[in-house]
């Protein structure tokens, strides 16, 4: 098992893609970090007369991290896609899959190493940008989120939730129709997690509803959510209102019942994966 | 000796393709076993349930005792893929290191430079495969498959992408694995190789065996050819048994006998006329 995991960690971070990736982040947290100095210097001129309750390094601060955060979800969610998409039949097309499934570690071991080193990349990455982008924030305005730790956990296990339906798609579908499903139904979740917030904003119980379903359907966007909620979970009065209509969407309380749902879906997606990876020819 | 894969009644149907009807086969302990076919012929279909790859439709399979598929059975095979591919960015000894931590094997590094030599790799053990010929990863395919020395080998054309060199290579490691006790299943489209390493011979075409024993065997009997002092005489009912026979109506008949050759068809006349 420890081969398998080892060499699905180096299969993930030796492609030339990954390389890529780095670059690319090094070029946007370094893009963040000049952003987030002008918006704190920028928005020290918003409080007028009567407006001393609102202190503007927390909306500078939440409204930069949140940016950050849907940033940094959408790099971990489309690495989390390139690295799984093509585990099982365009690894087969390939041939690289054969040697591999016929050696006595057998089809679920092969399936999980692979996922683990996968999510595992993906999800460290997406806690190394995070805290960046929270060390960031606080050198360029001095705040910090009123959690942590949390909120990048919970964007780290959102990624980990794309990562295994990419997996799963790839038993069924070529990688191309895959990377492109998962990419869809990723944006999908987020789109509806909008609508939810629009639904709120005019009061629509249909798009609540909506929203809410959605939810259940897509949790990498309730983790989504929840985490930017518990960057200003301690906010409150005016400057949680301002948040609250921010770009990103909001900030939702996600609730235990979808917290374990999230591990749960995680579950079922897998095990539906194991049980058609077991029986598909190769 | 002991089959070490044994398939009984094997069916496998992709949707409306019958890839395999009914197929039996035994490779014994120690025996060198050639599949040979036409494309489609189910060749590689047969070799893949062998391997767990492929699930059958009907029939069974058993590799040393195991139902195929099974743990036991994966570690009592080695394979090798008619099309497959290592990742560009290993190098042939860490291949090889990894299907020896997959497998168990305990050879360490010493069976890794005995496999790369085996298969005429030997300088070739810090090479990326992305720095390889298509030759030369055959080749260290080859030597991956015999990765914990399992007792039997399933090859899928393992002379494709190979050289005459290449394939002189191949043979005398078959015949090199046989002395060793080790069983092969060959499955190949040269038949002159085939001719040449097996023990037996089996061939397949629509998904049945169509013909089945030893290369001699196959070999059929096309009559005898007497030379005489009027040229050549052919007698094609004629076996080898009738010469003594022939020999002596012919002097008898105040002819002068300079030659007798039995003829034989080779096994590319037998295969072409079991599949055509």
């Amino acid at each position: 098992m420890t081969a398998i995991v080892l060499y699905g960690l180096r299969e993930s971070v030796r492609r030339k893609m990954f390389a890529v990736v780095i670059v690319l982040t090094l070029a946007f947290l370094a893009l963040y970090a000049w952003g987030t100095h002008a918006a704190f210097r920028d928005t020290r001129s918003f409080v007028g007369p009567g407006q001393e309750q609102l202190d503007p390094n927390v909306i500078a601060g939440a409204i930069v991290e949140g940016l950050a955060m849907f940033a940094t979800l959408f790099l971990g969610a489309v690495l989390s896609v390139f690295l799984t998409l093509n585990v099982v039949r365009g690894d087969a097309e390939a041939g690289l899959l054969q040697p591999l499934v016929v050696r006595p570690v057998g089809r679920a071991r092969l399936l999980l190493a692979r996922f683990a080193g996968a999510a595992g990349v993906a999800a460290g990455y997406v806690l190394v940008v995070y805290f960046a982008t929270v060390g960031i924030t606080y050198w360029a305005g001095g705040w910090t989120p009123d959690r942590v730790v949390s909120p990048g956990i919970e964007l780290a296990a959102a990624v980990v939730v794309v990562a295994a339906i990419a997996l799963a798609g790839s038993v069924f579908f070529s990688p191309i129709a895959n990377g492109i499903g998962t990419l869809m139904v990723f944006g999908g979740g987020l789109l509806v997690g909008l609508l939810g917030e629009i639904g709120r904003a005019i009061d629509s119980q249909r798009l609540q509803r909506i929203a809410g379903g959605a939810w259940w359907a897509f949790p990498f966007d309730a983790l989504y959510e929840d985490a930017l909620h518990r960057l200003t979970a301690d906010t409150t009065g005016f400057a949680e209102f301002v948040l609250r209509l921010g770009p990103f969407g909001g900030s939702r309380q996600a609730g235990t019942a979808l917290i374990v749902w999230s591990a749960a879906y995680l579950c079922l997606v897998g095990a539906a994966a194991l049980a058609a990876f077991s029986v598909r020819d190769l | 000796m002991a089959p070490v894969l044994v398939a009984h009644g094997l069916e496998k149907r992709y949707r409306r393709v019958q890839a395999l009807a009914g197929v039996d086969i035994e490779v014994g302990e120690g025996r060198l076993v050639g599949l040979l076919g036409p494309n489609g012929a189910g060749k590689s279909t047969l070799v893949k349930i062998a391997c767990g790859l492929v699930r059958a439709t009907a029939g069974s399979v058993e590799v040393a005792g195991a139902p195929a598929g099974s743990v036991a059975a994966r570690r009592s095979l080695g394979y090798l893929a008619e099309l497959f591919r290592f990742p560009a960015w290993m190098t042939a000894d860490e291949v090889l290191a990894l299907h020896q931590r997959l497998t168990g094997s305990t050879g360490g590094s010493s069976e890794r430079g005995g496999l790369l030599e085996l298969v005429g790799l030997p300088g070739a053990r810090e090479t990326r495969v992305g720095a390889m010929s298509k030759g030369m990863q055959q080749r260290l395919g080859l030597a991956q498959a015999m990765v914990g020395s399992p007792p039997i080998l399933l090859l899928d054309e393992p002379t494709s992408a190979l050289d005459p060199a290449g394939r002189r290579v191949v043979r005398e490691l078959l015949e090199e694995l046989r002395s060793r006790g080790t069983s092969v299943l060959l499955n190949s489209h040269l038949l002159s190789e085939v001719e040449l390493v097996c023990d037996h011979v089996l061939i397949v075409d629509h998904g049945r065996v169509v013909a089945a024993g030893s290369p001699d065997e196959l070999r059929r009997e096309g009559g005898v050819e007497v030379e005489t002092a009027a040229g050549a005489r052919r007698f094609p009912d004629a076996r080898r048994a009738d010469v003594p026979r022939l020999v002596r109506e012919l002097v008898a008949a105040g002819e002068d006998v300079y030659g007798v050759r039995v003829v034989t068809s080779t096994l590319e006349e037998t295969y072409l006329e079991v599949v055509e």
